[in-house]
């Protein structure tokens, strides 16, 4: 049980691995957005990018090694579109770092509020 | 090893401890509010464990869950994405009270994991002991299930709680 979920966690932290060093590149960030307007042949990404196909091939093995995308060969053009993953845990990744800063700054919030009240009171005290 | 490790710091809740009892055993211990019968059957019944057993944030989903929850059955999990399967034995099952089964999507010579349902006052005690090989075969498994394992018993809170009506 223990070792079931540490295998899980394990798998997960790969994933996570894979899509974010496969995020990691401005052309494959390109190549995604690319895709979310339309499907296309890896001649068109290297046209489109101004790249190799060689240099092209080895960025979509990257995303699809990470599931971002999905590639097809009919014939002999291997045409890419947009994978079924969504980065949802991607986002819950961020979004946990995202809310330990808001916590933080929470608790600033008070922090600051005390010293506010601290001085108003020394400052009355003062008058007195 | 910091395998020690305690959730919720609120005293209302149950704690669950992670603990390295030896080389090659770590124990993992949890109080739920219901009676042994209910969590065992949440342990035992497919159509429970799989509403609980995968913590949500992996963003995995049970695809198959099979269990013959007697000695000498065989249990089957299947994750997707990718069809990560995990399957074992059962080797001991006391209604209530005990399972033990093992771990051999590893090969030979996986951990064999005793889990034990100790009834106290309308609550339960719940023991997961599991046995390495070896030491060496503890430590590769690392401790990184700490927080998914807290999370998985919170889940299983959650059902126990929706139960609570029907049984």
């Amino acid at each position: 049980m223990w070792c079931i979920l540490n295998r899980m966690v394990q798998y997960t932290a790969g994933r996570l691995d894979a899509s974010f060093s496969a995020l990691s590149d401005v052309t494959r960030r390109g190549v995604l957005e690319q895709l979310g307007r339309g499907d296309a042949s890896i001649t068109d990404l290297a046209n489109k990018f101004h790249m190799t196909l060689t240099g092209m091939k080895k960025h979509v093995g990257v995303l699809e090694q990470a599931g971002l995308i999905t590639t097809e060969k009919v014939g002999r053009v291997r045409t890419c579109k947009p994978g079924l993953r969504r980065l949802d845990e991607e986002a819950a990744w961020i979004e946990r770092y995202r809310q330990l800063w808001d916590a933080r700054f929470d608790e600033l919030d008070k922090v600051v509020e005390e010293l506010k009240r601290k001085e108003k009171v020394d400052g009355r005290k003062k008058r007195e | 090893m910091d395998a020690r490790r305690e959730s919720e710091p609120t005293p209302m809740k149950n704690r669950t401890t992670v603990e390295r009892k030896s080389e090659r055993e770590l124990v993992v211990t949890r109080t739920f509010n219901g009676p042994a019968r209910v969590v065992f059957e949440a342990w035992t019944k497919p159509e429970l464990f799989r509403r609980w057993w995968v913590p949500k944030s992996m963003g995995m989903s049970l695809l198959s869950c099979e269990m013959d929850v007697r000695v000498g059955g065989k249990y089957r999990l299947e994750f997707e994405p990718d069809a990560v399967a995990f399957f074992g034995t059962y080797l001991e099952v006391t209604p209530h009270s005990r399972l033990a089964w093992t771990n051999e999507e590893g090969g030979e010579g996986g951990p064999v994991t005793t889990v034990t349902f100790e009834e106290k006052g309308g609550k339960t005690l719940l023991v997961v002991h599991e046995l390495h090989s070896s030491k060496e075969a503890l430590d590769a498994a690392g401790t990184g299930a700490a927080d998914a394992m807290v999370e998985t018993f919170a889940q299983l809170d959650e059902l126990l709680l929706t139960l609570g009506a029907s049984v």
